[in-house]
């Protein structure tokens, strides 16, 4: 099998995915939780079930006072109202004025995230991302700090941080999307998820450019190309070994698990099929593609 | 590191035991009930029960800031203080297992961050909490009708200049009195509050005076002020029953808290809804464990009985460290002991998967072996720094549940590394090189 010489191909299925990615995210952005936007997210099961439709809920609140601004039903009897900030005493009122009307309501849950708090963890999650980035380029530029010729560790760190970027783009792209036709909602869970994807995706690869940089060493006589794609191969079946165990465990996470982890869960499952991906297929194929544009200018150099 | 591979093994197994000893829920068994150790000594002291948070045990958990405005900067720290701890007393009473209250102070917001997990009535604990208010006593005024002193409608009440800061403490007691029986309230003042009070009761001696938590009246219609108290004790005697009698006093205490408390964000999650995720995360972590091991025994045949056994101590081993620690069980925190275990397996497969290449290569199994461990250590090094350096931010900088799941990573991938490197070695040192 012969990975490097089909290069163009796997960077195009890639493409494929990230550009209506970075499209939605353009268009549409990601749809903000209550953690970063504020609001009231109220999950309400009505006890003494009749028919009630989430209309009917919407235009009852409406009536009394409530920004609400979505309601989804969970299941037969259970409804998610979203509304703006909303204080203690307003909900108790409502739930009282719901309870007279509809019967009996006992809360699943309810959440509220005050503008303040929102905007606090919007920046720390900001800062968050931000000094996790800087940690992982510095760890990626001192665990390639000896790379044998003729690749440079310079190489290796940058590829290594374009599959990671990679990774991102893909899982927000993705999440955009179903944020805007699925209502799908991110929060700081998803920050969470983003990061640990960041740190699974730079696993991957350095696993890959371990192999390389020990081909390197003792297999002197070979091409670059050749080594690259055999260091691939070598390591092929442990990359999507591991990842499929990863994608067992997290796949009974998201078909078993608690509720409220689905969309933190999805998120990982998504980055690390798309980090498996990108470090046999983006990566070690962007080494060799590098590699070659050096030595084309050396050549250019020469002919003058 | 012993040369001997099987004083591993026994160090292993008794590591393993030890765990177990750990891990072990309470159980009955030939009518005798078993459970897990408890440590109690001078130094160390655990109680080893599964500590849950409060998306499984249900409860609530509330941020509430304190309005600072009317408080002398150098009081605010303080103030917060008292906040924290009347809050803490007012949760005490609702007899609630754990509850914490977290004091912060962050870009000049004074916050507090109460959590009580395992509550069923969310709806009163809330209300018991967020009652924490400004206190004032208020006097009928001048220019009210004669009739409003025996109505006693609110809007004929001003305020007397007494408030919550004068107000040392209030405690309900049963009533001396044999002609008024049941409870009564005693309010203690500070000495400003006695000179004030002084001067009330003298001037409205057989007069109303109400009492207003966050400006709605409390213990309506309002006590009558008997007589002149000129030394800071009052008592109002309403022939309360003591449930009443103990809810007006933690309404006045809370009151002699002069700065405001307001619910800035809230996280409740009722008490079904917690057990329900219990259940369906054990479910998914044992799925998740389980299609592991068929994979590993499926693909690596007589190699992934080691793995499968390495996985198990593996688990014992993480979950006795979060009973230890103890580590507060979240749902995003099962989420990341159940993803450090497909990383416990990860380390396996990259030695396996390099064990089997030697072979390929024709290098004697002995040899093989060896090389497999000594290659694959490096990149298991590198690859897992990087994973930890994303939870040790995730750490630092998280709040929660973000914090939980670093926890519980970090420990798995930890773990995952000592379970890998020496506990399969051993088992194949032991097992199978020796064939």
């Amino acid at each position: 099998m012969n990975i490097i010489k089909y290069r163009n191909l796997f960077f195009a299925f890639s493409l494929l995915i990230l550009i209506p990615g970075i499209i939605a995210l353009f268009l549409w952005g990601l749809r903000l939780g209550i953690d970063f936007s504020g609001g009231t997210l109220w999950e309400l099961k009505f006890k003494e079930a009749k028919e009630i439709s989430s209309h009917q809920i919407q235009q009852f609140l409406t009536e009394k006072g409530a920004e609400v601004s979505s309601i989804a039903s969970t299941s037969q009897d259970t409804f998610l109202i979203r509304m703006k900030t909303t204080d203690e005493q307003k909900i108790t009122d409502f739930k009282t004025n719901l309870s007279s009307t509809f019967g009996q309501t006992e809360d699943i849950r309810l959440e509220t995230v005050g503008p303040t708090i929102s905007k606090e963890l919007t920046q720390k999650a900001l800062t968050v991302v931000i000094i996790a980035i800087l940690g992982i380029v510095l760890y990626i530029t001192w665990a390639f700090r000896q790379v044998p010729k003729p690749a440079s560790s310079f190489a290796f760190g940058v590829c290594t941080i374009i599959a990671l970027v990679h990774d991102v783009i893909v899982v927000a792209g993705i999440f955009a999307i179903l944020g805007h036709f699925f209502k799908i909602e991110v929060d700081s869970l998803f920050i969470t998820a983003l990061l640990t994807v960041i740190g699974f995706s730079v696993h991957d690869t350095i696993v890959v450019f371990d192999r390389i940089r020990e081909n390197l060493k003792t297999h002197s006589g070979f091409s670059f190309e050749e080594i690259v794609n055999h260091s691939i191969l070598q390591t092929f079946a442990r990359s999507l070994n591991t990842s499929l165990t990863v994608v067992f465990v997290l796949l009974a996470l998201l078909l078993f698990g608690g509720q409220s982890i689905k969309v933190f869960v999805l998120a990982l499952l998504v980055g690390i099929i798309s980090g498996t991906y990108s470090s046999i297929f983006n990566a070690s194929p962007l080494l060799v593609v590098w590699q070659n544009f050096k030595l084309k200018g050396i050549k250019l150099k020469f002919k003058r | 590191m012993p040369k001997r591979p099987r004083t591993l093994l026994f160090l292993i197994i008794a590591l393993t035991i030890a765990a177990i000893c750990i891990d072990l829920p309470k159980f009955k068994f030939l009518g005798k009930t078993f459970s897990h150790l408890s440590i109690n000594t001078k130094f160390l002291k655990r109680d080893l029960e599964p500590k849950l948070g409060l998306d499984l045990a249900g409860g609530v958990q509330l941020v509430m800031s304190a309005d600072m405005s009317q408080i002398e900067a150098q009081d605010r720290d303080s103030a917060l203080a008292s906040a924290k701890d009347i809050i803490e007393n007012r949760i005490n009473s609702l007899g609630v297992a754990e509850p914490t209250v977290q004091s912060a102070k962050t870009q000049g917001q004074y916050r507090l961050i109460v959590e009580i997990p395992g509550i069923s009535d969310i709806d009163q604990a809330v209300a018991t909490v967020k009652k924490t208010a400004h206190l004032e006593f208020k006097t009928i005024k001048a220019d009210a009708p004669p009739e409003a002193t025996y109505s006693a409608q609110p809007q004929f009440f001003e305020s007397s200049g007494l408030t919550g800061k004068d107000l040392k403490r209030a405690a309900a007691a049963p009533s001396r009195d044999p002609q008024k029986p049941g409870y009564v309230v005693n309010l203690e003042f500070n000495q400003e509050g006695a000179k004030k009070l002084d001067e009330i009761t003298k001037n409205n001696l057989q007069k109303p005076m109400a009492m207003y938590l966050d400006d709605q009246p409390i213990s309506w219609p309002p006590p009558v002020i008997q007589s002149v108290i000129s030394d800071g004790n009052a008592q109002i005697t309403g022939q309360f029953t003591a449930q009443e009698a103990k809810q007006l006093a933690i309404q006045l205490n809370a009151g002699a808290l002069p700065a405001p408390l307001k619910i800035e964000s809230q996280s409740r999650v009722g008490p079904t809804i917690g057990a329900d995720s219990i259940k369906k995360s054990i479910f998914a972590t044992a799925i998740g464990l389980f299609s592991v091991a068929i994979f590993m025994l499926f693909y690596y045949r007589l190699l992934g009985i080691f793995a499968v056994l390495a996985l198990a101590i593996y688990t014992l081993i993480v979950l006795a460290i979060f009973k230890f620690i103890p580590v507060t069980l979240t749902l995003a925190g099962i989420a990341g002991f159940v993803l450090s275990i497909g990383m416990a397996v990860d380390a396996n497969i990259l030695i396996f998967e390099r064990i089997k290449e030697e072979l390929r290569w024709g290098k004697p199994k002995h040899d093989a072996i060896f090389s497999g461990f000594d290659r694959a250590w490096s990149s298991i090094r590198d690859s897992n720094v990087s994973s930890l350096i994303t939870t040790a931010i995730l750490f630092n900088f998280g709040t929660g549940s973000i914090r939980g799941f670093a926890l519980t990573l970090a420990i798995g991938i930890l773990v995952s590394m000592f379970s890998a490197i020496i506990v399969t070695r051993t088992f194949i040192r032991v097992f199978w090189a020796r064939q």
